[in-house]
Parts: C-alpha cells; sequence; structure tokens
C-alpha cells in the first residue's frame, strides 16, 4: 500500500532524498518556510519504513560513489609504479597534471576521454596537479602521497575538500609550494590552522570560503606563522567589523579596555623555579 | 390458534421487557453509562444482559470524572498543584532490554552503536538514564576535549584513532533527517609531547608503538623545535614528539548531542532520573579451587525521578555502566566488592571522581594559529581556545594532593603555585597572561591503572562495564561504544580486539598501565 502510494508520488521522494543530501552548506541557512512537497516528504518519510529505507539507499549510494571514485589505485600501483597510478587517477577524477620538467598539461577532454601518453612517463614525478571542481576527498589523497615533488596543487572549488583534508596535506610538507582552496565549502579555521606545517608554502589561495568566519583575521594569524607565504583572495578588514565577537575576539571596548588596564600582573621570574 | 398464541406471548414478552427496563431506569444507575455503552459498542449492544452491579471502570468514562475532581480539588484549595492522583511525567517505560547507566558521550555512543547493530527493526528497546538533565556536572562537556593518539597501549592508540575516523565521517554516521549536519569545530593542530631526560628513552619507545600501530606521529629534536615553534623556551627539553594528522580538539557538546540526536531517532528511549538501587538474585556458586563465589543477576533497576523520591522499577536483560565518575558508587549498589575479604567479590570497581581544574588565560602576545596541544613533562598542558589570545590551561595534582570532590569549587592558588611557574617557563610571553575563568569537572579516574574498563564483570552476569578511562573517555567514546555494543550483541569484539581492557586484569592485578600518562 505504502509502496504503491510511493510510485505514484515519484517527486515527493526525490525531494525528500534532497533533504537528505543537505550537505554542509554555508553558514546559517536561511530560515524558509518549508514547501508543502518537502513537509509531504518528511511525512511520508516519518510515516513509511519503506520510505525511509529508500531514502537511506539513496544517500548510501552516494557515499558508496564517493568511495568507489577515491579508492586506492594499488592495483596500478604494484604494476606501473605510483607516478602512472597518481596521473591515472587525476584523469579519472578528470582533473589536470603536469609532470616535472615538461611544459604541457595532460587533461580529460570534454567528454572525460583522455590519450594514454602518461604511461611513458614512468619514472618522471608529477609537478603541478589542478583537481579543481572534482569530487576529490580524505582518501582519495592517498593516491598523491608518492608524489614528493609536488609543487603546487589546485583544489579550487571541491566540494568533498575539508579540514581533514588539509590536515592530511602534511604529506606534502618538503614541497608544496602553491595551494589554491577558493570555493570549498567545507573549509574552518580548524582546518587552516594545520596549514602551518606546509613550511615551503608560498602561495595560498582563500578566496570565497563560507565557513570561514571572519576571514580577515584568520589571514593575519596565517601570515604570522607563514611569513614567506602570499596569501590571496582575503582582505585585512573581510570579517572584522561585523562579526567580531562570533570567532573569540572580543569587542573593541573590551580590547581596549584590556590594554589600559595594567592589571596583568608580573608571572615568577624563572629563576624562582625549583625546577 | 397457535397463531394466535404466539401473538398473545409477544405482546406479554413486550409488556415484561418494558417494565424490565422501567425497574432499571428508577434504580441507581446512572442513564448515561448506558449510553456510553452503546456508543462504544455501535448501533447496538452485544451483551444479553445488564450489568450486574455498577462497574466504575468498564463503563464509566473515567477520564471525566478526574477532570471533575481536580476541578474540585482546584476550587477548594486554589493556587496549590497537589493531587492525589497525580502521574509524574518522564517515568521510563516498565520494561527494556538493555538499561544505560549514565547520559554521557560514552552511554549514548553505547546507545546509538546497540541500535545501528541490530538486525531487526526495534530489535533492541534501548533506555539510557542520566541523572542531570543539563549536564551540568558531567565530565563530558567539563573537559578540554582533545583527541590524541599518542599513548603507549596499542589497545589506547588503536581506539582513538577508530574514533577520528569516525568523526572523520560523522555526517556518514550521525546525521539525522531534515536536521542540520553535524559541525563538531575540530582544530587539526595536533599534540605536542615534550621529554626531558628521564622521559627521551620512553618517549621514543612509544614513538615506536605509535607509528607500527599506524598513527602520523613525528619525533623533533630541540632545534627542530625551535624552528617549529620559535616561541617556545626548549632548555631542558631533550625530545619532542608532534602528532601530524588526526590529533586536536573539539566541541564536547556537539557530539555529545550528535549522538544523542541520532540514537532517540533510531528509537532510544531517554529518562532523566537517577539510578538508586538494583534488585538481584544471587546464586552461589563453587569454584574449581573449592571457593563459594556468589553470582548475582540483576533484574530490575530502581530509577528514581529528579525531585521527588518517587521511583520505578525498570526490569531489564542487561545494564551498561556508563556512569563516568559515578560508576564505583553504581557498581556498589548492585553488590559489587561487598563479598568476603580475601575473595573476587570483595574487589570493588576502582573508579572514583578525581576534581580537575581548567584555567582560561587571556594572553595577547601568547602562541598563534600553530599552537598544538602542549603536554610539558612536568604535567602542565595548554592549548589555544579560539582566535582572540584565548588559552585553557590545567595539570594533574600529585596524588597526596588531590583536591575534594564534594563540589565543583576552582581552587585559583592552584594555578598561582603549580601551574603558572612551569607555564612561564615553557612558554616566556606566558610570563604576563590574566586568568579570566576557570572550572572544574571530574575525572573518571581508574586508581587501579588509569585506563578504561571494557567488558562483563565476572559476577555480575549482566553488568556491562565502560567507564574508568581517566580523562580519555570523550575522544575514545565513538570507537569505545562500538566494541561494547559488539560485546553485548555479538558476545566478542569483532573490530578491536580490546579484551586487554576487560575486567580480568583487575581481578588477576595485572595493571594495564599507561606510561607517560596525562
Amino acid at each position: 500500500m505504502a509502496l504503491l502510494m510511493l510510485m505514484k508520488s515519484q517527486g515527493c521522494v526525490r525531494s525528500c532524498v534532497t533533504i537528505t543530501s543537505r550537505n554542509l552548506s554555508s553558514a546559517p541557512a536561511p530560515l524558509a518556510p518549508p514547501k508543502l512537497n518537502s513537509k509531504l516528504a518528511l511525512f511520508l518519510y516519518q510515516r513509511f519504513h519503506d520510505v525511509e529505507q529508500m531514502v537511506s539507499w539513496s544517500s548510501w549510494l552516494k557515499r558508496w560513489t564517493l568511495r568507489r571514485k577515491n579508492v586506492y589505485y594499488g592495483y596500478t600501483q604494484m604494476h606501473y609504479g605510483d607516478n602512472v597510478a597518481a596521473a591515472y587517477y587525476i584523469l579519472c577524477m578528470k582533473g589536470r597534471f603536469r609532470f616535472a620538467g615538461q611544459s604541457d598539461w595532460f587533461q580529460t577532454n570534454y567528454r572525460g576521454k583522455f590519450s594514454w601518453d602518461f604511461m611513458n612517463f614512468r619514472d618522471v614525478p608529477i609537478e603541478e596537479v589542478d583537481m579543481s571542481g572534482t569530487l576529490i576527498n580524505y582518501s582519495g589523497l592517498d593516491n598523491l602521497e608518492s608524489q614528493q615533488g609536488l609543487r603546487s596543487l589546485s583544489l579550487r572549488g571541491c566540494p568533498e575538500v575539508d579540514d581533514w583534508f588539509l590536515s592530511h596535506l602534511h604529506i606534502f610538507q618538503d614541497s608544496l609550494e602553491e595551494l589554491d582552496l577558493s570555493h570549498c565549502s567545507q573549509i574552518t579555521v580548524g582546518g587552516l590552522a594545520s596549514l602551518h606545517r606546509l613550511r615551503k608554502l608560498r602561495r595560498l589561495g582563500l578566496s570565497s570560503l563560507p565557513r570561514l568566519q571572519s576571514p580577515g583575521l584568520v589571514r593575519i594569524l596565517l601570515e604570522e606563522v607563514l611569513p614567506h607565504c602570499h596569501i590571496s583572495g582575503v582582505e585585512y578588514s573581510q570579517g572584522l567589523d561585523e562579526t567580531g565577537t562570533d570567532t573569540g575576539l572580543q569587542t573593541e571596548t573590551e580590547i581596549n579596555q584590556l590594554t589600559e588596564d595594567h592589571t596583568y600582573t608580573q608571572g615568577p621570574h624563572r629563576q624562582t623555579l625549583t625546577r | 390458534m397457535v397463531i394466535v398464541f404466539n401473538k398473545t406471548m409477544m405482546t406479554a414478552w413486550r409488556l415484561v421487557a418494558r417494565a424490565c427496563s422501567a425497574i432499571n431506569r428508577r434504580s441507581s444507575v446512572p442513564s448515561h453509562v448506558y449510553c456510553t455503552s452503546v456508543a462504544l459498542s455501535g448501533s447496538r449492544s452485544f451483551s444479553t444482559g445488564t450489568a450486574v452491579r455498577k462497574d466504575f471502570f468498564k463503563g464509566a468514562d473515567v477520564e471525566s470524572y478526574v477532570k471533575d475532581f481536580r476541578e474540585k480539588a482546584r476550587a477548594i484549595n486554589p493556587g496549590s498543584d497537589w493531587h492525589p492522583l497525580h502521574l509524574t511525567p518522564g517515568l521510563p517505560p516498565e520494561r527494556t532490554d538493555i538499561l544505560i547507566v549514565g547520559g554521557g558521550v560514552v552511554g549514548w555512543s553505547i546507545a546509538y552503536w546497540l541500535k545501528k547493530k541490530e538486525r531487526i527493526r526495534d530489535g533492541v528497546r534501548v533506555l539510557v538514564v542520566e541523572k542531570d538533565p543539563t549536564y551540568s556536572q558531567a565530565s563530558t562537556v567539563l573537559s578540554a576535549g582533545g583527541i590524541r593518539q599518542q599513548f603507549s597501549m596499542p589497545e589506547n592508540i588503536h581506539l582513538s584513532m577508530a574514533s577520528a575516523d569516525f568523526m572523520r565521517n560523522i555526517n556518514e554516521h550521525l546525521s539525522v533527517l531534515n536536521e542540520d549536519p553535524v559541525d563538531l569545530q575540530f582544530n587539526h593542530s595536533g599534540y605536542l609531547f615534550l621529554a626531558s631526560e628521564n622521559g627521551a628513552e620512553i618517549m621514543e619507545e612509544n614513538y615506536r608503538i605509535q607509528r607500527s600501530a599506524g598513527a602520523k606521529v613525528t619525533l623533533l629534536s630541540p632545534t627542530q623545535l625551535k624552528e617549529k615553534f620559535p616561541w617556545m623556551n626548549t632548555e631542558e627539553v631533550v625530545l619532542a614528539s608532534y602528532g601530524l594528522e588526526n590529533e586536536g580538539w573539539f566541541d564536547p557538546w556537539t557530539l555529545l548531542n550528535a549522538f544523542r540526536r541520532k540514537a532517540m531517532s533510531m528509537g532510544v528511549f531517554q529518562c532523566f532520573g537517577e539510578v538508586t538501587g538494583f534488585k538481584y538474585r544471587t546464586h552461589s556458586m563453587m569454584t574449581e579451587d573449592g571457593d563459594l563465589v556468589d553470582l548475582t543477576r540483576i533484574r530490575y533497576v530502581n530509577v528514581r525521578m529528579p525531585n521527588s523520591l518517587e521511583y520505578q522499577p525498570v526490569e531489564c536483560a542487561i545494564v551498561v555502566n556508563a556512569a563516568g565518575a559515578n560508576a564505583g558508587e553504581v557498581a556498589k549498589l548492585a553488590g559489587i566488592g561487598s563479598g568476603p575479604q580475601d575473595t573476587i567479590g570483595a574487589i570493588p570497581v576502582p573508579v572514583e571522581p578525581r576534581k580537575r581544574f581548567i584555567y582560561v588565560l587571556h594572553c595577547p602576545d601568547g602562541p598563534g594559529l600553530d599552537a598544538p596541544f602542549v603536554i610539558d613533562y612536568s604535567g602542565v598542558y595548554f592549548r589555544r581556545e579560539g582566535l582572540g589570545g584565548n588559552y585553557i590551561t590545567g595539570m594533574s595534582p600529585e596524588e597526596e594532593e588531590e583536591p575534594a570532590t564534594t563540589d565543583l569549587e576552582v581552587d585559583h592558588e592552584f594555578f598561582q603555585e603549580k601551574i603558572w611557574p612551569h607555564l612561564a617557563n615553557r612558554v616566556p610571553a606566558f610570563e604576563k597572561l590574566k586568568v579570566t575563568s576557570a572550572w572544574a569537572g571530574y575525572y573518571d579516574y581508574n586508581t587501579f591503572d588509569q585506563n578504561g574498563i571494557l567488558g562483563l564483570h565476572p559476577l555480575v552476569n549482566n553488568m556491562y562495564f565502560a567507564t574508568g578511562f581517566s580523562g580519555h573517555g570523550l575522544q575514545q567514546s565513538p570507537a569505545a561504544g562500538r566494541a561494547l555494543a559488539e560485546l553485548i550483541l555479538d558476545g566478542g569484539f569483532r573490530t578491536l580486539d580490546l579484551s586487554a581492557l576487560g575486567f580480568q586484569r583487575i581481578l588477576s592485578n595485572r595493571p594495564a598501565l599507561e606510561r607517560n600518562i596525562v
């Protein structure tokens, strides 16, 4: 019975599915009244176990697809070497890359097809990778781990790049010079704090990060820990005027009070230490 | 002839019936009783006779009587909400399969995993009993919220790594339809352990264990340390170990609520009340050595309602003791530790509350965004809190200087005398700071070996323990909950073998000690 109703209301199910797929979007969602069909879908979800099951299947399928795309290319690596496996992974994800010492980029065409010429470069490491707009995630990064000469990585607009991904970037800490993180919708300051491990970083793109609160302050703090790095895409004043209190930064009057106030007691002198 | 007789008989019967109904109407039975019974059974009553006597509960509208009574009582005594037929809201169900004592993060994690692992819908009925609905004294929310892999026992390392893995995919596990996704506010800044000359060897050994378990940890020499963290004074530091991945801190309240929200959406019952006692049955058994041992099986758990003396016995098959700092007390209620001297019945659960202070500092010149969760060899730790130059710090006191655990008052002297000297020594910028706030919380301190106790009690054969984590219960809760759910539903550990954390080590007096515990 419920299943019959379901068949008739395909549209409702689809909107129900979109409810589950509501991903980590930008800051506070607008509080619009829920639409009639999404309310109906929610009702069906709560009323019928088969609707619930179908919704859970659909979200499982989505996760499974993501996992399959970012699977570890161990077999390729074993047979063709690290570089070919990494290159193959990048092309499968519809990204592009450049081998060290070459000027032309390998990339897919508009239909997702690519030439297999990269198989000739078994011993050449990859130097630049552009994964813009792909579904690369934390586990997919393992495929690139062998590329210890990677100098540039662009992750512009990758929906699955999150703080855990950034914390995993320490595998390139001795080589990575350029990193572009603009338009990544899941990045927060918790992940950016781990970037200080990339000691060689020279360029960092941070424009349009919707979940990053007070980007101006974060830029200042990042420049402090990465003194040789040029950070683009963020103005110093950005986010400082309106959302100051959200980020643990105190209001201006309070800061003034603190600086005028001389109640900062001097700590014990180091020589008085017993240790 | 026959027909005429029949007709007269019919009229006679009708007369008799009418007379009877008239008698009935004159009797004391209220007329609306019939009305309702007629209304209940549709157009006609199925009963062939009338009620033998007045049945108050059968036909009458009891609720309307109660309502009338309440109104009368209110009219007699306005302003008072006393009522003889008062029903306590929020009573627990009378019967459940698994009752979890303690609604902290470990308790809710177990509840979530039990529901996740059940084979059929509503296969297990789970009830979580929490005594404090505001969580004002819960260790979960009063902790510093760190997660690390830098332990020396492989079990602890694997627990933390599995928990980090869970947190990475937290929205796959704990997202609820039509609710906001979980944002743990995880800060991936890593842990930094410092070692003096005495501890360097142990640290190197720990490092080897951690690497072999798969944790991403690296060792730093004092020069590398100075280069990486210029704000630190590296005097007397011989070695440092620094976590590169899966280490940092997060918001405990979010994790607790995410577990709670998901578990309740899966059908776990929640009840606010305090467990005051158990009803159990005891059998005497003889061991191979000829000792008499009392085996206990819990049948009912008495749950007392908050702010009242009323309690409800809950019949249950399995009790999970996840009461954190009060786990020892709860175990005592089941008779654990009250057996005759020098038998295993006399060994109590070695978990007791210990008070720990956390101080919030403001120091505008302190370390910046690269500051990890630093743990000095003196025992002092600190971490950054937010971006505005705030830090939190703390330290475990010496065994003989343990503060009283009766309340959660903060001892500010402790910061001045014990913590600040070490803190200012390690980071010179902390010479000048201001304590802006402080709080205290309870550790569920395992006095035996400062490690978690996971498993069944050998003498109470339906009480499972998940407690005694001594400060790292929060970070290990996702994996510990899974392990305990496996133990209950599968009969053994499936993903991680944690038998070393079982009860056996306490009975056989073989402590599983963690080196460099903080």
